[in-house]
């Protein structure tokens, strides 16, 4: 039993330093996954994952495998889509899927010209899927920074961000803090998918954050308690994942990723809010 | 008394097309007023110009030193996202905002505050309710319950009593008249004219141009509502530029 799921991680650094980055991305991932979901856009991770790759891409491009100049890039042009979406949305008639979708595709393009023009046959296939058993000291850092930023974000702004979401109506009838807290929070989903690209690559830095936030979902009816069980299954996938990577072989970001998949369909079936299983036998009903 | 409320010539509008047009007067505090016509009237698009939502497209509307967030405004259509997980006594603690903004804490005293709140409008029982579990008349009760805790000078609801049985809309215009009481100034939108003549001191009717302003029972004369009634809905897409004269 200790070998199979404390050794790999006392025997071997890399897997420490693994584990360190993915409970990291899993921590501040948690909760930003899960008001992606409430405020229904669990897709726009995987638009912003696209919208950072071109910025990334032009960083390798100019500097190599370099991880500031990549992770600069990648929050240059990630910041740069969030906040002219966050602007067109609120001062136009385009709402915000739309807005996104038309800048995080310039974006997109605008990369793979920049990348095309430059005409090196590049091997980018760190930034699209990551590697997160070679992390080294400055890009754990980097992940367990943005965590950081991301946890103390999130609190500073908890109350306008949930207030938002339910209510937008009454958060601009009460104040001016909603914007700003939107786009902090947009800032957020950001800094987290660059965390995300050097340990899982672009490709499934999202998993991390909206697999859990479904998850969460399918157990509470609190927010609160949403992102705690949401948190917690991320960073279970992340260390289940590790060691399933470990001892099989198979690549160690999907393998986070699919843990984090049949996590998710157990909950699917079983799970104490609107479950499968609870659907379909919900018991007698109440007297009163 | 002093006034509360005062339009200066308002126009307001979508597109340059007016929806309320050329409205002057005061509103004095403490009043309780009813805002009545027909759909299309402006009534919603005067209430969102007093709050803030909409900019004028002429004039002004002075607010007496308030700001715009300082009004305790109840839209026609709550954007509220039914399925989010909160339960009713955290939405109802929104209310607080004013108190507490974005870090302020909620201690013993606000908690007393939010109870009260959730018994004067009979809810009591129902805090930990999800709010998607709600009636539409619980909601709206829910709803009148935040309201009760922005402890707000100037009042707007927009036909809060739609969708709402008779039980429910007395309830709750009891609470309308405890804040009329309170002198603080109440505008409501309103569709049921019997109703707004038993219950409202004052009433402005309203068809895009103001028709009649004043006491109730001399606003709502069958040859007013008559005029209302026969208020034109459709912006005409070639009018010319408004070319009256500021009052």
């Amino acid at each position: 039993m200790f070998d199979l799921l404390i050794a790999p991680f006392t025997e071997f650094e890399f897997m420490r330093r693994a584990l360190a980055g993915t409970l990291a991305l899993a921590l501040g991932a948690g909760p930003i996954g899960v008001f992606l979901m409430l405020r229904r856009m669990s897709l726009v991770g995987d638009a912003m994952a696209h919208a950072i790759l071109p910025g990334a891409a032009i960083g390798f491009l100019l500097s190599g495998l370099n991880l500031f100049a990549m992770t600069a890039g990648g929050l240059i042009a990630g910041f740069i889509v969030a906040l002219l979406t966050g602007l067109v949305a609120r001062t136009t008639e385009l709402k915000e899927d739309a807005a996104l979708a038309t800048f995080y595709l310039l974006s997109l393009a605008l990369g793979v010209t920049i990348v095309s023009i430059k005409g090196t046959n590049v091997d980018l296939l760190h930034v699209l899927f990551g590697n997160v058993l070679a992390l080294d000291d400055q890009t754990l850092l980097l992940i367990a920074g943005n965590a950081s930023i991301s946890l103390l974000v999130i609190a500073l702004i908890y109350r306008p961000l949930v207030i938002e979401c339910v209510d937008p109506g009454f958060m601009r009838s009460v104040s001016r803090a909603g914007g700003p807290a939107h786009l902090a929070f947009l800032a957020l989903v950001v800094i987290n998918l660059v965390s995300g690209f050097h340990a899982l690559g672009t490709l499934l830095a999202v998993g991390i954050m909206m697999l859990p936030a479904a998850i969460g979902r399918f157990w509470a009816r609190d927010i609160t308690l949403m992102i705690v069980i949401a948190t917690v299954s991320g960073v279970l996938a992340g260390y289940v994942g590790l060691l399933l990577s470990f001892h099989t072989g198979i690549a160690s970001g999907p393998a986070i990723i699919l843990l984090a998949g049949v996590l998710y369909v157990v909950s699917l079936l079983f799970g104490r809010v609107g479950g499968l299983v609870r659907q379909l036998f919900p018991g007698r009903h109440l007297e009163a | 008394m002093g006034c509360a409320l005062e339009f200066r010539n308002v126009t307001l509008g979508y597109d340059r097309h007016p929806a309320v047009h050329h409205l002057d007067g005061k509103i004095e505090r403490g009043a309780l007023v009813a805002v009545v016509g027909p759909n299309g009237a402006g009534k919603s698009t005067l209430f969102k110009g007093i709050v803030g939502v909409l900019k004028p497209l002429a004039g002004q509307i002075d607010l007496a030193g308030l700001s715009p967030h300082d009004i305790a405004y109840l839209p026609q259509a709550a954007e509220i996202d039914r399925t989010f997980p909160i339960n009713l006594y955290d939405l109802v603690a929104m209310g607080l905002w004013r108190r507490t903004g974005v870090f302020g804490g909620i201690g013993r005293n606000e908690r007393a505050t939010i109870e009260q709140a959730i018994a004067a409008v009979g809810l009591t029982g129902f805090e930990d309710r999800a709010i998607g579990t709600l009636s539409g008349g619980q909601t709206q009760r829910m709803l009148f319950a935040r309201l009760l805790l922005q402890d707000a000078r100037i009042i707007v609801l927009d036909e809060p009593f739609n969708a709402v049985d008779a039980k429910t809309s007395a309830d709750l215009f009891a609470l309308l008249q405890r804040w009329h009481g309170e002198q603080r100034t109440v505008l409501t939108a309103m569709h049921d004219i019997d109703f707004v003549r038993t219950h409202f001191p004052e009433t402005l009717l309203l068809a895009r141009e103001p028709v009649a302003w004043g006491s109730t029972p001399v606003v709502l004369t069958p040859e007013n509502l008559l005029v209302a009634r026969r208020m034109c809905e459709a912006f005409d897409e070639r009018a010319a530029e408004c070319v009256e004269p500021a009052a």
